[in-house]
């Protein structure tokens, strides 16, 4: 029904000139060019302002890119204090942070996906989707308070000591304070499961019914009809889904700074404190020691920027494209 | 094999949609757990002291958030200048002009991609574009870093509910002569009024919850600002200042500061369910 509409070809520019040409001269203008240009210079302010953020972030990181070059990414020594700078155990944390939240909220959010497109009784559908949209709208420090108090001590008390029991060295050991890259990663896969959950259910939704149903007239049970029908033909939709998710844990900043313990060390053990870009923007930011360290900090921004703006472009070109080609079967 | 195929198919099956169902099982508990401590935590403080007073030193018992409440309220009021206005007449453009043009392709795909930009990273930029050159920190930059964050999301909301009024709508108010400016903001956007104000509400409690683009804009501040030119305290900062800190009574006093913005952003949610229900109701 609603689609429908949205599919109707435009209207604009069809309209009888003998509408357009009662009222006033100044109506008359109105209608034909102001409203339309006014409309549109807002719609370019987004660009404008995409381009404004890059350019921004370029000049206050300049200084930083001109001392330290390519070295800058390289580097292990954070030391404000000497100017010595190196952004390594940043990235480090970052990466291994969201990599662990993705390895826990993709299969988790393709679950609940799957569960809302494929499986929910019609009366289960709208409470579930509400969870994951509060999932989705409790404010990361709030998250960040949870972790601190609730999940921390829970991940020392209960959790790591049995991974340094069974698992040990070199991942899981010694020193353990519950603040660490697996409180970080957990806390940041409760965060994402929203984004993986809306991403591919929108894929799902669009894969044509008639998958399903050569699936199921085939044999298939409804696990095998997932499979097959839905996953099997929307792997680049849910690439795209993991994608966003993952650029969201990368620039996560308030929840990750409170319990990854804010130590700069690139470490394999998995519940030793580390660091992050973002925590380390959010910690230092406002109490800078010099210029450089500004830029140093601001390089590590637009490092980040860089790495959401290509994944965002990818992921959206995914979705987009997985869509389309749904589209088309249907048509 | 041929033997226990399709025993081993069913169980399979079996086995994958307990797993479907165990994930919302799983998603559940972190939802119900924030929930429940938020609640039982921020109940302590949850009082008149805390939404009348300002901040006091450790040990004085009479602290509140007061000013952070203030803080925030006037941090979205600025974003709201800055970012409904953009948001819905981008939202229109692309609805009414643009449509399946180069143009407003290129505005969708940016407006997708910004609303993928780390919200520190707009800090950043705000910062520099304002904090910089003015040389202090003000709820003028915090306001504006977070109106741009309100941007793409009210142009999305704005554009998809003004493409679901009917075209029958828009032909009547043309045929009776109305001019297309007119009919558009009088009569398109006017049907589509309750869902664009729904989409305004949800980033508005969106953006009240942030707190990485404040905390080198707006900053914080222990007392009143008498200005949106000054250091400008926020219910999110505050929170953070507090979990960070070594004192019980300030650890509570974050508790409450999360209910209170819970409250607030389950409010606007539960709100936002209810009507677009209501109104999916209506049309179908």
């Amino acid at each position: 029904m609603e689609t429908k509409t949205t599919d109707l070809p435009a209207t604009s520019g069809e309209i009888p000139s003998s509408v357009r040409e009662t009222g006033s001269r100044l109506s008359r203008f109105l209608s034909a060019r102001l409203f339309r240009t006014i409309t549109l210079v807002f719609a370019s302010s987004l660009l404008l302002w995409a381009g404004a953020v890059a350019c921004l972030l370029f000049v206050a990181s300049k200084p930083a890119f001109a001392k330290f070059g390519w070295g800058f990414v390289k580097g292990t020594d954070w030391d404000p204090v000497n100017g010595v700078f190196g952004a390594l155990p940043f990235i480090w944390g970052t990466c291994i942070s969201s990599a662990i939240a993705l390895l826990i909220a993709t299969p988790l959010g393709l679950g609940l996906a799957l569960f809302l497109t494929e499986l929910a009784p019609q009366k289960a559908r709208s409470p579930v989707s509400f969870m994951v949209d509060m999932l989705n709208a409790i404010p990361s420090v709030v998250y960040g308070l949870w972790g601190v108090f609730v999940l921390a001590p829970l991940m020392r008390v209960n959790v790591d000591p049995l991974l340094i029991k069974f698992l040990g060295t070199p991942f899981f050991g010694p020193p353990d304070t519950g603040l660490s890259l697996l409180t970080a990663g957990v806390i940041l896969a409760i965060m994402v499961v929203p984004t993986i959950v809306s991403i591919s259910r929108e894929v799902f939704e669009a894969v044509p019914d008639i998958f399903r149903e050569s699936a199921k007239a085939l044999g298939a049970t409804r696990w095998e009809t997932m499979r097959l029908a839905v996953l099997g033909s929307s792997k680049n939709g849910i690439l795209g889904a993991i994608m966003l998710a993952l650029g969201r844990a990368l620039g996560e900043t308030m929840a990750v700074t409170m319990v990854i313990g804010n130590n700069p060390q690139i470490s394999a053990n998995l519940i030793a404190p580390a660091h992050s870009m973002a925590s380390v923007i959010a910690n230092e930011f406002t109490e800078a020691v010099s210029d450089i360290h500004l830029a140093a900090l601001s390089e590590i921004g637009l490092l980040l920027m860089v790495l959401t703006l290509i994944l965002n472009v990818l992921a959206h070109l995914l979705v987009w494209a997985t869509t389309r080609k749904f589209k088309a079967v249907r048509a | 094999m041929n033997f226990d195929t399709s025993s081993r198919r069913y169980a399979v099956d079996q086995m994958m949609v307990g797993l479907c169902w165990a994930a919302v099982a799983l998603a559940a508990i972190p939802l119900v757990a924030v929930l429940y401590y938020v609640t039982s935590q921020g109940i302590h403080r949850f009082d008149l002291n805390f939404f009348t007073h300002v901040p006091a030193p450790v040990g004085v018992a009479s602290g509140g958030m007061a000013n952070s409440l203030v803080g925030t309220i006037e941090l979205v009021l600025i974003a709201s200048v800055v970012g409904i206005p953009v948001g819905i007449l981008a939202g229109i453009y692309l609805a009414e002009f643009g449509k399946a043009g180069k143009f407003a392709w290129a505005v969708r795909f940016t407006a997708d991609v910004l609303s993928g930009v780390p919200s520190i990273v707009t800090g950043i930029a705000a910062y520099t574009l304002i904090v910089r050159p003015m040389h202090h920190f003000s709820a003028w930059a915090g306001g504006v870093a977070l109106g741009t964050m309100m941007i793409p999301m009210i142009t999305r909301t704005t554009e998809e509910l003004v493409k679901l009024v009917p075209r029958s709508v828009r032909e009547s108010a043309l045929a009776l002569g109305i001019p297309e400016w007119k009919t558009i903001l009088s009569v398109v956007v006017t049907t589509a009024r309750n869902g664009i104000l729904m989409g305004v509400l949800l980033s508005l409690s969106r953006i009240a919850g942030e707190t990485a683009p404040l905390l080198f804009t707006a900053f914080n501040n222990n007392f009143w600002s008498a200005s949106p030119n000054q250091p400008t305290a926020s219910l999110t900062v505050q929170i953070f200042t507090y979990a960070i800190s070594p004192f019980d009574d300030w650890h509570d006093q974050a508790w409450t500061g999360a209910l209170t913005l819970l409250l607030l952003v389950v409010g606007v949610n539960l709100l936002a369910r209810i009507f677009v229900k209501r109104t999916g109701r209506a049309v179908g």
